[in-house]
């Protein structure tokens, strides 16, 4: 600053110094002043990014020069005004983005307002609750630059820029999924449903989903998705089997993923490939279908007990499924026969599919060839069986079988759906088998061999009366003289009778007699000459002696 | 009845210093005493005083515009400026609050402008309007300097007991630095001017200004 002296009669040398200075260095002061200023306004001028408007359903949360636009948390603009839309059908505000958030002014942003949400799936944006609401944005992929914007009404669950790839499941339902719900891969949550939408003809939902990296690398070609919703309890011939993926995926549904153990190691799927959603998991991880065969089977019992998908097994193995079951007339039998469609899959049974199609030289698809190997098996006896797959609840399948010894039937080439003959089931022919003899025994004459029967017993009586009455006493005297002659007979031979003496001197002489004609026989032997000239005088008793 | 001789007509001149009456016509301008330099009038009093003002106005502009306090409450921030702070307090229904803020801040940096650009250009015309009147308000404006810093100290104390972590978080913006310089150079501007100024004129053309009679 200057230090001159003002001096009304100074030197000259002073105003000379004071001319020289015609202008005070304090000036540079005021002058730093509106440099200051000017940089503060050029800054501010610089920093300004560009105005946009967003239209929102509801103001709610919305405060002009308080709620702030965050992108991850970083302030990129301020509110600046909330008015009413002109058809006041909603509310706009406008924005002011700070001058590097310029890329949120292109089209594809979106902004949606940020407040506390509690869901099953979890709570979110609990910080707004203290710091009141605040407009979220994620920047768009284009680079058109665009003013207005619509605001979502529910925050996007996949930002722009998070890494992963998006898909496209096809579903007959949505079933309890909802945006939000996770996928899993091997029970680990990897990614959420992103969309639903109906398919433009109804028949069916679109499911958007997004996988996260590195998980997206997993979802190739082969991949089936199934809906990992709830639990799945199967009571099968193993026991009870329980199936969920996880305690949120119950609550709020959720979808796995994962690749058949058969399915070669394929190249990872591209962004927006479509995938069809499958029921469950055993069902998605089932070897591919293949060309789908229809088949059309008349029974002429009862079908109870067997519904629409239910299982249509050959020789044991499942490869199809009941699709629809009617009931029909027979105008010419007069009769109700049950027509009952299925689909079946031949690929399913799988080397014994390649082998019949090498063998009867087919090519898969060719349906007429198909239709001439059925015929030739329904020639040997394929029949087609409502079996009952569970004694206690009643299910039933469809069973096709050879049966050799079943009656020849006609096979219609012509027919479509392929119509296979039918047996009636195992318990069905059990039933019938039983049937019959009830019947025969119905038919027996049990009245006539009743009334025999009486008769027979009457005259058994009378004769039974008649024995009483007569022959008893008659037998009663007869054994009284049976006993009356072996009384007599007893003391005949008692020891002390004289009888017994008698018998036994008789006996001692009948023993004194053979010894004296053995004696006989004897001499006779030695001398057999004494029989002409009769006994030696000679001889003595000693001669006779042997 | 005349007044005494001035001392610029004796060729003396006070010594800031010592207060040592120094002959100024044989061209000295250091106290012979004390060795200070000597100055008959502050020097480049008009001039000092209309650059210190100019800028303090320049200030004055991002010191009202940019936010002075930065408030974070609870996770929800939001900066406040002077005037909006005032409004707020006026919509809240503490017109006595906002009266005092507007006042301290609005008010008393606009009468030192609007005094000392008086003041200044008065003195630079060689006005003899109201002397006693025009140092009245000098002295009034040096007065309320002291008391112009109070939205400063306000935002120093706030800032430095406001320091709750999660809770609450004050902390100063740049507005409050130009706030600062305004009234820093407003006070500037003031001790630039040399009050004897006004009297310069009155006394040239000999005679009393505020109408007191003898």
């Amino acid at each position: 600053m200057g230090q001159q002296t003002d001096k009304r009669d100074g030197t000259g040398q002073v105003d000379v110094r004071t001319r020289r200075w015609g202008v005070s260095l304090v000036w540079i002061v005021p002058i730093l002043a509106i440099l200051i200023g000017a940089s503060l306004v050029v800054r501010n001028w610089m920093q300004q990014g560009p105005v946009i408007t967003i239209s929102f359903h509801s103001g709610e949360g919305l405060v002009a020069h308080k709620t702030q636009v965050k992108y991850r948390s970083v302030v990129i603009g301020e509110v600046t005004t909330v008015d009413l839309a002109e058809d006041k059908k909603s509310v706009v505000a406008n924005v002011q983005l700070s001058n590097d958030a310029r890329s949120f002014a292109t089209q594809g942003a979106r902004f949606w307002v940020v407040r506390p949400r509690i869901g099953v799936g979890g709570v979110s944006g609990v910080d707004t609750l203290l710091s009141g609401s605040f407009i979220g944005a994620d920047s768009g992929e284009s680079k058109v630059p665009e003013k207005s914007f619509v605001g979502l009404e529910l925050p996007p669950p996949i930002t722009y820029d998070e890494k992963g790839k998006r898909f496209v499941l096809t579903a007959s339902d949505l079933g309890s999924l909802d945006v939000g719900s996770s996928i899993y891969y091997r029970k680990i949550p990897v990614g959420e449903v992103v969309s639903f939408a109906l398919q433009d003809d109804g028949k069916g939902v679109e499911i958007g989903v997004f996988v996260q990296a590195p998980y997206d690398s997993f979802v190739t070609a082969d991949t089936r998705f199934w809906n990992a919703s709830g639990v799945d309890m199967q009571i099968g011939a193993n026991g009870l089997k329980v199936d969920t993926e996880s305690l949120s995926s119950i609550l709020v549904g959720g979808l796995a993923f994962g690749s058949p153990d058969f399915a070669p190691q394929a190249e990872p799927a591209a962004d927006q490939a479509r995938f069809q959603l499958f029921a469950d998991r055993d069902l998605a991880l089932a070897p591919p279908h293949g060309q789908a065969q229809y088949l059309q089977l008349r029974f002429d019992q009862a079908m109870r007990g067997l519904s629409v998908g239910a299982p249509v097994e050959f020789k044991g193995v499942e490869f199809g499924r009941v699709t629809s079951i009617q009931l029909d007339y027979d105008a010419a039998r007069q009769t109700f026969p049950v027509v009952v469609d299925a689909v079946i899959y031949p690929q399913r049974l799988g080397p014994v599919h390649r082998k019949m199609l090498a063998v009867f030289k087919h090519t898969e698809g060719d349906m007429d060839g198909a239709r001439e190997l059925i015929g030739t098996f329904v020639e040997h006896g394929l029949r087609a069986q409502a079996r009952s797959g569970n004694l206690i609840t009643g299910q039933m399948f469809i069973s096709l079988d050879f049966y050799p010894d079943a009656p020849k039937v006609a096979f219609d080439m012509a027919a479509n759906p392929i119509i296979i003959p039918t047996l009636p089931g195992s318990l069905e022919q059990l039933q019938e088998q039983l049937q019959r003899v009830v019947e025969r025994i119905a038919k027996l004459p049990l009245e006539s061999i009743a009334g025999n029967l009486d008769g027979s017993l009457r005259e058994l009586r009378a004769s039974l009366k008649q024995f009483n009455g007569q022959t008893l006493p008659d037998v009663k005297v007869a054994l009284d003289e049976v006993h009356k002659t072996l009384r007599t007979a007893n003391s005949a031979i008692s020891e002390d009778s004289p009888q017994r003496e008698r018998m036994g001197e008789t006996l001692d002489e009948l023993e004194r007699m053979s010894r004296s004609l053995r004696d006989l026989a004897d001499y006779l032997g030695r001398h057999p000459e004494s029989l002409i000239r009769g006994r030696p005088k000679a001889a003595g008793p000693a001669d006779l002696e042997p | 009845m005349t007044t005494p001789a001035n001392a610029d007509d004796l060729g003396l001149c006070l010594c800031h210093g010592c207060g040592q009456a120094c002959d100024m016509s044989g061209g000295a301008h250091t106290c012979n005493r004390c060795g200070a330099a000597i100055h008959r009038r502050k020097s480049n009093a008009i001039s000092r005083g209309w650059a210190f003002l100019l800028a303090a106005l320049v200030f004055y502009i991002p010191a009202n515009l940019l936010p002075v306090m930065h408030t974070e409450m609870l996770g929800s921030g939001s900066d406040s400026t002077i005037g909006g702070g005032v409004l707020e307090f006026w919509e809240a229904g503490a017109w006595d609050i906002a009266l005092i803020i507007f006042i301290a801040s609005v008010g008393v940096p606009a009468i030192k402008f609007f005094s000392l650009g008086l003041l200044l250009y008065t003195a630079q015309r060689g006005s003899t309007w109201a002397c006693r009147q025009r140092s009245q308000l000098y002295r009034f404006v040096e007065l309320i300097g002291y008391w112009s810093m109070l939205d400063v100290m306000v935002v120093a104390l706030v800032a430095a007991l406001v320091q709750l972590r999660g809770l609450g978080t004050i902390e100063p913006r740049v507005g409050i630095l130009f706030f600062g310089m305004v009234v820093v150079l407003t006070m500037f501007s003031a001790m630039s001017f040399d009050p004897r100024l006004i009297w310069d004129s009155h006394a040239n053309e000999g005679g009393r200004i505020d109408g007191a009679t003898d």
